[in-house]
């Protein structure tokens, strides 16, 4: 473990990691971390490049597997979960959002096959897209668009939780704040998200807690008023506190 | 003289074509002279080679057994050569021969199982010639095109996974996409036969003296052979290296 831990949040835990190694078996990048990610609104990932954030979030919805270890959501072990079943229920949208072939509704039907017209339309609305674009060829939207789609998508699948693999570092600013304001708002209808960023300011407006990785290891995971005030100068500086690492 | 005997001296006469292709790479300066001498010196032994061995097989009174044994070296060859030319593809070599060996079960069982041949070692060898022929440079491309794309577009099939699909369905249009590649020349090559080119086997059939409409039943017999072979093995082929590039709790393997 790394640093010292800010450990007061006291929602439920969705996630429960225990001493969990992942990465490459001969070189681990994530080396035995312990987390309980929380259950209500946003937690967000920091750390540096490397430290096993996306390594984290792929271990979630089972891409990959832990090297050792254990993870349970919902009180059960993953790895006891169909793996089909827990990634409709643990969705995942990516930093470059996937676009299968076809129209917007084409892509919403490998997700839902047998869709609707009214449900495609609803979840459209949800995502804040015009219903024009149902039939639009899906290479054809632009970034923001293709990652509004795609989170449309997975919440066709009706998830309980939802992971973020930076999915605004390929948008503009405009498309970052639109994707921002649907993340919040998926937050507050019950939907859990872990959301990793690099962008501080990203961090600061969107997370209730966070967890800073480095180097394979929680340095610190709290409310992000604890972490503002956390002894490691680093922690502050990843979290973007308001007095940096000066404080 | 048989119609189909060229005898040496015919031979060495349509060797006179090879000295045209030399002297029109020293004339264009190709430097191709020694590749084209070598190319042309390296049939001629091989197939000299194959000629005798199969008239070990061949003959009538020839146990089947030598066919049978024939076959299985040529299989382990292609298996070989598959292997060669992709041999980052995980497993490539027992994948390619149970897709040779399950091909030719079923495109010959069809063939000598209605009696569109008999079963002779005169038929035996040289039509799984054609199967695995055929076959094999279709097999090499799927292989190398499904495994690239595992890796080129893992994005996608990763976001498929995401979604809960299995990985039989995420990997779905690749593996379309990668059979469509390999059977699309077969198929056109199949429908301009005639018109652009005259198959191998009707023109050797017609050289040997075969009345044409004669030798245009086999050669039609053997262009289905060569499309349904070229089907069977690739499906094979394709569903194999599906399996392996998945954990059985369909996550996509991560591969340097």
């Amino acid at each position: 473990m790394v640093g010292g831990y800010v450990a007061h949040v006291t929602a439920p835990a969705t996630f429960e990691l225990t001493d969990v190694v992942a990465g490459p078996a001969d070189a681990p990048i994530l080396k035995g971390i312990t987390l309980s990610v929380p259950c209500d609104g946003i937690l967000a990932v920091a750390g540096p490049s490397g430290s096993g954030k996306s390594t984290l979030l792929r271990l979630l919805n089972r891409l990959d597997d832990p090297v050792s270890g254990s993870i349970t959501w919902d009180g059960r072990n993953i790895a006891d979960w169909d793996p089909r079943e827990l990634r409709r229920r643990v969705a995942m949208i990516f930093q470059s959002a996937p676009i299968f072939r076809g129209t917007v509704f084409d892509n919403f039907g490998v997700a839902q096959p047998g869709l609707s017209i009214e449900r495609a339309h609803h979840v459209l609305d949800h995502v804040g897209m015009p219903r024009a674009l149902l039939e639009r060829p899906a290479d054809q939207l632009s970034g923001g668009e293709a990652q509004r789609m795609s989170i449309a998508r997975a919440l066709l699948t009706e998830p309980k939780v939802l992971l973020a693999d930076e999915p605004t570092a390929a948008l503009d600013t405009a498309s970052r704040r639109t994707i921002e304001d649907l993340a919040r708002e998926l937050a507050a209808s019950g939907v859990p998200m872990v959301w990793i960023t690099h962008d501080t300011a990203q961090l600061r407006r969107l997370a209730d807690h966070a967890v800073v990785l480095v180097d394979g290891g929680v340095a610190a995971f709290g409310h992000l008023a604890e972490l503002d005030a956390h002894d490691d100068p680093r922690v502050r500086e990843l979290v973007g506190a308001p007095f940096g690492g000066d404080a | 003289m048989n119609r189909a005997d060229i005898g040496l001296l015919g031979l060495a006469a349509s060797s006179i074509l090879i000295a045209v292709a030399i002297a029109i790479s020293m004339w264009r300066r190709l430097g191709l002279e020694r590749q084209l001498l070598w190319a042309a010196l390296r049939a001629l032994v091989q197939l000299l080679i194959v000629g005798f061995a199969l008239q070990l097989v061949v003959d009538e009174d020839d146990p089947l057994v030598f066919s049978f044994i024939w076959l299985v070296v040529m299989h382990v060859f292609a298996a070989y050569t598959t292997w060669q030319r992709a041999r980052d593809v995980p497993s490539v070599f027992w994948l390619s021969l149970l897709a040779y060996s399950v091909s030719a079960m079923v495109t010959l069982g069809v063939l000598f199982g209605f009696g569109v041949y008999e079963v002779e070692g005169r038929t035996i060898v040289p039509l799984a010639g054609i199967v695995v022929g055929n076959s094999l440079s279709a097999t090499v491309l799927v292989s190398r095109r499904l495994f690239d794309s595992g890796k080129e577009r893992r994005n996608e099939i990763e976001g498929r996974l995401a979604l809960g699909l299995s990985a039989s369905e995420a990997f779905q249009p690749m593996l379309r996409e990668s059979l469509r590649t390999a059977l699309i020349p077969q198929i056109e090559t199949t429908k301009a036969v005639g018109i652009i080119a005259l198959p191998g086997a009707m023109v050797g059939l017609i050289l040997a003296g075969v009345d044409p409409v004669d030798a245009v039943r086999v050669q039609i017999s053997v262009m289905y052979l060569v499309l349904g072979s070229v089907a069977t093995t690739t499906a094979v082929m394709s569903l194999g290296i599906s399996r392996k590039m998945f954990t059985s709790s369909e996550q996509l393997i991560r591969r340097s």
